[in-house]
């Protein structure tokens, strides 16, 4: 599904990824680990084609296709998903009304005619269910005083709207208790399936005992310089990166 | 000749038109000495600093277009908000259109300034009212020199008047150049509330030049809400005189949606007369190319225990250049006055121009007054966010400018109202909507 060839990208001429190679297929949930500065959150960025970062070298590939040229918006439509960071807040636009306009816009991009309003109401009823979101929620400007639990509750309530084939969690667990942590993860086990793709990215493994990945990768330096299964999280809860870094400047 | 010499000597005939026994004649004589004294504003002027009238009055204007036109409904009802049941106060080329007009007498008036001005039955309120509010500055100087026709509304009190009215000037481009002097007089009296809607629109490319007065005056617990959309073409320039009186208790807003022209003035006073008066001065401004639009506000807080609420947001394109200078004076009586101002602004080019300039004068020791101005640019964070959910760069765009002026558009009472400046941002940006905010 999405194949990346010795990437290397930069923003302000600074170099940040050098040379990440990545394939992901239908099915799996890859995660992306690394300590601090490594480049995990410019790789989200860069797949999800932001503008101020420059690819200089290499290739990313999805389903086939090479997209390192196309706008945000038209990889949006292709079926990648980027759930951020730090969601940002669009005060006098409502969750619903943002929604019903991503939705009618990629249905557009298709050659389909915007989603009847009686289909859309009934998929956000199923899907804020899903995440255990409150409908009022949904008439709130998008994340504006949103608590930390609640503006990442609510980028996996779009992903789930929009049932992207490659979803990116960019620090997902950040800023979430548990609970909201199980709810988070329990919405988008119930979104795998075999045609679709998670790339966890994170610091920590915690998110990983609730969304088990098939392959973990770490990334220093702009570059995966280890991965494994599962195990690896495990190893690098205890024993930290430094041990990582150590092999790499070895 | 330049164009207040036309004007004066256009006066002259004017005068010796006009019956020497009629209550108008010592105004007009005393106001056109005023215009004759004092002539165009110019830049040398603290108050159009920022604002050149140079290009407008270049044109050789016609002051008396002497020709009748007709229109028909059809071909101008996109002009209208044609959705709900109003009164219509129609003029073309400053002639008054019965046919495409709908007015009362009624239990109120609702009907025509030169009526007002002619018939016995309105002299009293004619008397206590026309120009007496409006200021001796020379651009609503020349206006009482030269007016004769506009609206005229006087609202009984504990009247609620069910239907808006609209009043619409058309100009058909008849003559190359032709400078309208619209004057409305809007009284509503005691407990009695209405609803105005007001535009002027050119339907050609030949040039216009609009130095339009309006008096308004909100008494005892009197409701007015007034709606101005100003979204002409770049040949069309106006200058809006709005004066507002308020009584006691009253409450007056004035939205002023400002989309287009070649330059618009917006000149809008509100004197608050009385205790517990609201007053709210909004606006929306969305503009490109080499257009201009200058929102010069007073709010003078003449007595204790009243509000007021300003909130002006302005998008900047192309070459466009916009002023927002507003004026908040708080009389030494006026204490527990809560004056707040806002104005927010956004460059989308790097070659648009906003010149902001709050100005407060407070006398009173008990009050609360806030102000603040923001010039920004589109939040690029936003972008790529709106974007990354398949959102393409226009309608993100579009959505964040929506979203910006949503705390002026939350507040227009009218849904139709709303639904047609939604339309009308939403064509200017080149977006199709699929909601209203």
């Amino acid at each position: 599904m999405l194949k990346i060839e010795n990437l290397h990208a930069s923003v302000e001429d600074k170099g940040i990824l050098k040379g990440i190679n990545l394939e992901i297929k239908a099915g799996e949930v890859h995660a992306i680990m690394g300590p601090n500065g490594s480049g995990k959150s410019t790789l989200a960025s860069v797949i999800a084609g932001k503008e101020e970062y420059e690819v200089t070298k290499g290739n990313i590939v999805f389903n086939g296709e090479d997209i390192e040229d196309l706008a945000a918006e038209e990889r949006a439509h292709k079926g990648i998903f980027l759930s951020f960071q730090y969601p940002v807040e669009i005060p006098g636009v409502s969750v619903t009304n943002f929604m019903k306009t991503a939705i009618n816009e990629t249905r557009k991009a298709k050659g389909l005619e915007d989603m009847p309003a009686k289909d859309m109401l009934k998929l956000i009823r199923e899907k804020s269910e899903l995440l255990e979101i409150d409908r009022k929620f949904l008439s709130r400007s998008l994340n504006e005083g949103f608590s930390g639990g609640e503006k990442k509750r609510n980028e996996i309530f779009q992903m789930a709207m929009l049932e992207p084939q490659l979803a990116i969690l960019d620090e997902t667990d950040s800023g979430l208790d548990i609970d909201a942590l199980r709810i988070v993860a329990n919405g988008v086990n119930k979104l795998k399936s075999k045609d679709n793709a998670v790339l966890v990215i994170t610091h920590y493994q915690r998110l990983l005992d609730y969304i088990v990945p098939d392959f973990v990768h770490v990334l220093y330096n702009g570059r995966i310089v280890k991965s494994g299964g599962k195990e690896l999280a495990h190893e690098l809860e205890e024993k930290g990166y430094d041990w990582i870094k150590e092999e790499v400047n070895a | 000749m330049d164009l207040k010499e036309k004007l004066l000597s256009s006066f002259l005939v004017f005068e010796n038109q006009l019956d020497s026994d009629d209550y108008f004649n010592n105004l007009r004589n005393n106001a056109i000495k005023i215009f004759e004294e004092k002539g165009f504003p110019s830049k040398k002027e603290e108050a159009w600093k920022y604002t050149s009238l140079n290009s407008v009055i270049k044109e050789d204007y016609t002051v008396f277009p002497k020709q009748e036109n007709a229109l028909e409904f059809n071909d101008v009802k996109k002009y209208f908000i044609h959705d709900i049941d109003s009164y219509k106060i129609v003029f073309i080329d400053g002639k008054y259109s019965s046919y495409l007009s709908e007015t009362t007498h009624d239990g109120m008036d609702i009907c025509l300034m030169s009526a007002a001005m002619s018939k016995p039955k309105y002299h009293i309120v004619i008397e206590n009212y026309f120009n007496k509010v409006a200021t001796k500055d020379s651009l609503p100087s020349l206006n009482t020199a030269f007016s004769t026709e506009g609206a005229y509304i006087h609202i009984p009190k504990n009247k609620m008047v069910a239907k808006p009215i609209q009043i619409i000037h058309f100009s058909t481009g008849n003559e190359s150049a032709v400078m309208l002097q619209p004057r409305n007089l809007i009284v509503v009296d005691e407990n009695s509330h209405v609803q105005i809607i007001e535009r002027h629109q050119s339907l050609t490319d030949n040039a216009v030049l609009t130095n339009s007065v309006t008096e308004i005056f909100a008494n005892k617990r009197a409701i007015v809400d007034y709606y101005k959309i100003q979204n002409d073409n770049l040949n069309a320039s106006l200058i809006d005189n709005t004066f507002i009186n308020q009584k006691q208790e009253s409450v007056a807003s004035v939205h002023t949606f400002a989309f287009g022209g070649k330059l618009i003035r917006n000149n809008l006073n509100f004197y608050q007369n009385g205790e517990r008066i609201d007053s709210t001065l909004k606006g929306v401004t969305i503009i490109g190319e080499k257009q201009h639009v200058d929102h010069n506000t007073l709010v003078h807080h003449i007595e204790p225990n009243c509000e007021s609420h300003q909130d002006y947001k302005g998008i900047f394109g192309e070459n466009s250049t916009g002023v927002f200078n507003g004026k908040i004076i708080v009389n030494k009586e006026a204490q527990k006055t809560n004056a707040f101002q806002a104005n927010n602004n956004i460059l989308v080019s790097d070659k648009s121009t906003i010149n902001t300039k709050p100005q407060l004068e407070i006398f009173a020791d008990d009050v609360k007054c806030s102000h603040g101005c923001t010039i920004g640019q589109l939040d690029e964070s936003a972008m790529f966010y709106m974007r990354s959910r398949g959102i393409p760069e226009k309608e993100a765009k579009a959505l964040l400018m929506y979203a910006f002026s949503n705390t002026v558009m939350s507040s227009v009472k009218i849904p139709e109202i709303k639904q047609r400046i939604t339309k009308i941002i939403a064509n200017k940006l080149g977006v199709n909507m699929g909601f209203d905010l």
